[in-house]
């Protein structure tokens, strides 16, 4: 068009090439507010996704879709999959299945999540690898001790999974108790920790 | 669940994302067929720029292959307005609307932010926003054709500082 511009290419473009150059440039101008990637794992393919502020929500499979949905309608709709900020994210996880990190330090956007759930996953945090605690204890812990259903809810529906290690909390008594992504992806966690005695790892 | 919603939403907006995996053929295809392949790609860039940041703005979600579509025959008409009249001056602030941060086009911004106070947003929302000049009116009280005089004014002075 312009007169100005050397025409050195005039062949058919390719839709990923100018896809990629896109989001290069929506990056550039500060205007992906969610970025999300999906990555392999031994539970599944997690989509994780990220604002400015840090991780936002981790999903196992079959969640996907409606974690992405759900961050448009209460985050913002500015949502693209751009891989590279999720690179410090992948390189923990990775390494956390491979046993080879224990504690995760990427940054983590709590937007998602209300007050009390806040607390319950603060706490929650706290939880050493390779340890448990129960519901009862948690809601002990932050000042609630008659809520441990309540935790349970705020653990069920803790939008950073993994990472913030909801599967640490089982029942009293031993019980495995619930888990958001299934009791499978729990006992594989637990089990990958070393809080399941007598349990090989897969 | 908790009450932490930052923004209120009046439609269910589909991820941006969606938008370019149902959409970002059509649209290529169709700038290729009104530009050539070499200017469809900047036209394809600016559609789909333009349409991310108006995006959280939009308030019908019917029809957002129509919507793209739209801001795709703007780009076109852009483009040829540019190639006939102001052909250096647009790419200059197309480019810089694309990265800010790069020095050339941070010296073309300061010159922008060195305009009187109308001049600078006129010219700002219309080549920064990609807003129409009804539109711009609207925003700054005025009328369509104050709105077109304030841009016009704003370029030429840009256009007198560069030489």
């Amino acid at each position: 068009m312009s007169a100005n511009r050397a025409i050195s290419n005039t062949a058919p473009l390719r839709l990923p090439d100018v896809i990629a150059g896109f989001r290069r440039r929506a990056e550039a101008d500060g205007l992906v507010e969610i970025a999300y990637t999906a990555m392999d794992s031994p539970i599944g393919p997690l989509l994780l996704a990220a604002t400015e502020a840090g991780l936002v929500a981790v999903a196992f499979k079959g969640k996907h879709d409606d974690t992405l949905n759900e961050l448009a309608a209460r985050l913002s709709p500015r949502i693209l999959e751009a891989p590279g900020r999720l690179d410090a994210v992948r390189r923990e996880l990775d390494a956390y299945f491979e046993g080879k990190l224990r504690d995760f330090s990427v940054p983590l956007d709590w937007s998602l999540v209300g007050t009390f759930s806040r607390r319950v996953l603060d706490r929650t945090a706290r939880i050493p690898y390779g340890d448990v605690s129960s519901y009862r204890d948690v809601a002990r812990a932050i000042g609630t001790p008659l809520a441990a259903r309540a935790v349970g809810n705020a653990l069920g529906s803790n939008p950073i999974p993994v990472i913030v290690p909801c599967h640490r909390v089982t029942r009293t008594g031993g019980a495995l108790g619930g888990y958001g992504g299934g009791l499978d992806r729990k006992t594989y966690l637990l089990t990958l920790e070393g809080a399941l005695a007598g349990r090989a790892v897969g | 669940m908790p009450a932490g919603e930052r923004r209120r939403r009046g439609v269910g907006l589909p991820p941006f994302q969606v938008l370019l995996d149902d959409h970002a053929e059509v649209v290529l295809r169709f700038l290729e067929a009104r530009v050539g392949h070499v200017d469809a790609e900047d036209c394809f860039q600016e559609t789909f720029l333009a349409a991310m940041r108006a995006y959280p703005r939009l308030r019908d979600a019917a029809n957002l292959r129509g919507w793209l579509l739209t801001i795709a025959r703007n780009k076109v008409a852009d483009a040829h307005r540019a190639a006939q009249r102001r052909p250096m001056l647009s790419d200059e602030l197309d480019a810089a609307v694309a990265a800010p941060q790069e020095p050339a086009d941070g010296e073309l911004w300061d010159a922008v932010r060195g305009l009187p106070a109308k001049q600078r947003n006129a010219v700002a929302l219309r080549f920064a926003e990609d807003r129409t000049y009804d539109d711009i009116a609207r925003t700054m009280a005025t009328t369509p054709e104050a709105a077109r005089r304030n841009v016009h004014e704003g370029i030429k002075k840009l256009r007198r500082g560069q030489r």
